[in-house]
């Protein structure tokens, strides 16, 4: 582990500077529409400097801080997941001859910028991690993925408070990002001093700091980082026991929980839009009015539309019981058979994006307690 | 990935809904594939869809398939003429375990289209013909117009498969059984315990006749369908084709019958 | 106020039985109400306890994936759900379910298998009534079968 290094609050912008000299499009936090999302941003100023989020179930809200943290909020409705697996892509354009044949079928260029992903979170990380497991891992790896995630620079910023959803705690996956990004910083903020320690996780990382002003980290400002980061572990707004998760949603596909869920469940598919590891896509065949050309997209589907599961004759999961049921089941039980972890990182987006505030960490509680219920009545 | 021209060298109606068209690489080429996989077939912006490979696996200067006509794609790929370019993905999914099956009894049982993916199975069986045990042939289909090869039925009978044949339903002038293709099961008089089951149909269909099969002594281990669910990238990456922990298109639609079984007894999986 | 014994010579299937067997069976019997939706048997499980309706309506079903569950028929006060109880392997074929709140006699299964194997000529006067409610069924199956609307 490399030796921490400082930046201070007044240079921050040289680390803008020198990854836009380095060649990087910088795509960090920033606010639009009263939420933080992610989009191009070139320096601080357009950072969501002094504001920070109130989650809950079906609820969020920016708030002014009271002090001029750069990055005092949690994760908001935009996750990495839109570079990774963008939300619409051309796959092909063909010709449609006089005979009606598919002829001069070509793939566009699909080339996308020399990212540096600024701020992301250790979640954030890990979930870049198990969606490229998906797109990368199997017999057909996408290659346009396969090159910009070798490409891409990661700015990591070490969370300094938990969100009211947070529960990466439970997942393993945070609060603090141990790998996977170039430069990991955590903002420290006290009465005297605004600052940044810097951990590097590669040469590359190392490169891009050195055109940077900074000092190696003295022993009480990496204490401080430690507390920072321990404070925000201990402030985790849910829990989720995954203590035999898998084999226990297995054990329960009639359990009468999923009839209540369906009960509030709108199927609006929220949920699955803000996951930053959901992958289900559609394709769709668009032709010209002449029916000569036609061009094939793929785009963001989620597993909650009623014909996602169509087969002749109708829908498989007809039901929203069993469409909530296959995404819950899907992303903490069935992701272990098909890519060997959880489909889950607990970064509580599905929390508090779903417009009924429904908790799949309070959906596995009630369920594992139910079990416990009728172990105790045998 | 994208699609490769295929162009259409022949078509052929089987029933008022259904045709077998030959396939052949457009620039030229082969097209290797397994017994019981499919490819992803796309006809000229009418979409593109999943469709099993009916033809001769020894035989892999052709495509063939075999297509019910039931929505757009489908319709345009079977009003395809001779000389059309299709655009075909594949081959994908898990195949027949004909090469396991070395030296056994060998039961197959066919209920309507489900007949198409298994041809390539019987087609190889039949062409190493010493190498396995009794081969027998059960198939199902609603009608007597409904029945696919018919020609081809009484040629792998003289090729030393025992082929039955039933409709659900039908008029004088047919003249072999009626009944569910499960009766055929007992009729058959499995005698190996450890036969191998091959089943392919609609999926209430394959329930039942898995559980014939297994009333009549076959083991759940040795019992293997393919299975359906809704297909769109075929290599595992749009989620759609979900069955419990598995995906259709990479971990099946073949399946091994008993790691399938309690997935299958859940309602609206 | 009806004695079980009564209530289970209502049903057809043990209409005229005489009363040393009703007092038998009754034995493996209680009364039962559920409610609507309330699921009956599900193809694949083990049999274990079928039913005589009193009071309500139950769909025998078959469950297809994109199709949903498929009527195969309906029953109603007076007759039996289940009939597989009494044939090996002694599992479901199909699925039941209450279409409406339904007031039933329940049997037990495996205590009713017992009474049969140990009394045959209790077990003859079941296998003799069930049969014909049987060939009743298939005769009814066959009618469907051949559509026969369907043909102008």
């Amino acid at each position: 582990m490399a030796l921490d290094h400082v930046i201070e609050r007044s240079d921050f912008d040289e680390l803008f500077g020198a990854l836009t000299r380095h060649g990087y499009t910088i795509v960090g936090p920033t606010v639009r529409d009263r939420a933080i999302v992610y989009d191009e941003i070139r320096g601080t100023a357009d950072l969501p400097v002094g504001w920070t989020d109130e989650q809950d179930g079906g609820h969020y809200r920016l708030r002014r801080r009271d002090d001029e943290a750069l990055f005092g909020y949690a994760v908001g409705p935009h996750s990495w997941k839109q570079y990774q697996l963008p939300p619409q892509v051309s796959l092909w354009r063909a010709r449609v001859d006089e005979r009606g044949g598919l002829v001069e079928v070509t793939e566009p260029p699909r080339i996308p910028p020399r990212y540096a992903f600024f701020g992301a979170r250790s979640c954030e990380l890990h979930a870049m991690g198990i969606l490229d497991r998906v797109l990368l891992g199997g017999s057909h790896p996408d290659p346009v993925e396969r090159a910009r995630a070798e490409d891409v620079f990661v700015v990591a910023v070490q969370c300094g408070e938990a969100g009211g959803t947070c529960f990466c705690v439970s997942m393993n996956t945070g609060p603090v990002a141990e790998r996977g990004f170039d430069l990991a910083l955590t903002e420290v903020i006290d009465d005297h001093r605004h600052y940044f320690t810097v951990q590097v996780g590669s040469e590359r990382g190392a490169a891009v700091l050195g055109d940077v002003p900074h000092q190696p980290a003295a022993a009480h400002e990496r204490v401080a980082a430690g507390a920072v980061h321990a404070r925000t572990a201990s402030q985790m707004g849910r829990e989720l026991d995954t203590a035999g998760i898998k084999e226990l949603l297995y054990r329960n596909y009639e359990n009468p929980r999923w009839d209540e869920v369906a009960e509030r469940c709108l199927t609006c598919g929220n949920c699955t839009m803000v996951c930053p590891t959901c992958f289900c896509t559609t394709v769709e065949d668009v032709t010209d009015l002449g029916g000569e050309h036609v061009e094939r997209t793929q785009h963001w589907d989620s597993c909650f539309t009623v014909d996602y599961s169509n087969i002749h004759g109708g829908a498989v999961r007809a039901s929203p019981r069993s469409r909530y049921r296959q995404w819950m089941t899907h992303k903490l039980a069935s992701w272990w058979d098909q890519f060997d972890s959880s489909g889950c990182v607990g970064c509580g987006r599905c929390i508090t994006w779903c417009p009924v505030g429904i908790d799949l960490t309070e959906e596995a509680r009630a369920i594992r307690e139910s079990e416990e219920r009728s172990d105790a009545d045998d | 990935m994208v699609p490769e021209p295929f162009e259409v060298l022949s078509k052929r109606q089987d029933t008022p809904d259904t045709w077998t068209l030959e396939l052949q690489r457009s620039p030229g080429g082969l097209f290797e594939f397994a017994p019981g996989q499919f490819t992803m077939i796309s006809a000229g912006g009418a979409g593109e869809v999943p469709i099993s490979i009916s033809g001769d696996p020894d035989r892999p200067d052709r495509l063939v398939h075999t297509v019910r006509a039931v929505g757009l794609a489908t319709e345009a790929i079977c009003t395809a003429e001779p000389g059309q370019v299709l655009g075909v993905r594949g081959p994908f999914g898990a195949p027949w375990p004909v090469e396991q099956a070395e030296g056994a009894e060998i039961v197959i049982a066919a209920g309507g289209i489900g007949l198409a993916p298994l041809r390539p199975a019987i087609l190889w069986l039949l062409a190493r013909r010493e190498r396995f045990g009794r081969l027998v042939l059960l198939y199902g289909g609603r009608a007597p117009d409904q029945l696919l090869y018919v020609d081809e039925l009484r040629e792998w009978a003289e090729q030393g498969m025992d082929v039955l044949v039933t409709v659900d339903s039908a008029g004088p002038e047919w003249l072999g059984r009626v009944g569910v293709v499960t009766r055929l099961v007992r009729r058959a008089g499995l005698a190996r315990h450890d036969a191998v089951a091959m089943a392919c149909g609609p999926e209430v269909m394959m329930r039942f006749t898995v559980a014939a099969l297994r009333a009549a002594g076959l083991d759940a281990d040795r019992v293997f369908v393919s299975m359906e669910r809704n297909m769109q990238c075929g290599i595992g990456h749009c989620g759609h084709c979900q069955l419990g922990p598995t995906l259709v298109c990479r971990d099946g639609p073949v399946y091994r019958f008993s790691e399938l079984e309690p997935w299958l007894a859940i309602r609206e999986l | 106020m009806q004695t079980i014994d009564e209530l289970i010579a209502q049903a057809s299937v043990f209409t005229g039985l005489d009363p040393r067997h009703l007092e038998l069976i009754a034995g493996c019997a209680a009364n039962e109400h559920v409610e609507e939706g309330a699921e009956l048997l599900r193809e694949g499980k083990p049999a274990e306890r079928f039913y005589l309706i009193r009071h309500g309506t139950v769909a025998v079903e078959v469950h297809a994936p994109g199709r949903g569950a498929l009527t195969i028929e309906t029953l109603h006060a007076g007759d039996a759900v289940g009939l597989s109880w009494l044939f090996e392997p002694y599992r479901w074929q199909l699925d039941a379910r209450a279409l409406e709140p339904c007031a039933l006699i329940g049997f037990d299964a495996v205590c009713l298998r017992g009474k049969l194997e140990t009394n045959h000529e209790l077990g003859y006067e079941l296998m003799r009534r069930f049969t014909a409610n049987l060939v009743e069924r298939l005769q009814a199956t066959r009618l469907q079968l051949i559509d026969v609307y369907g043909r102008a």
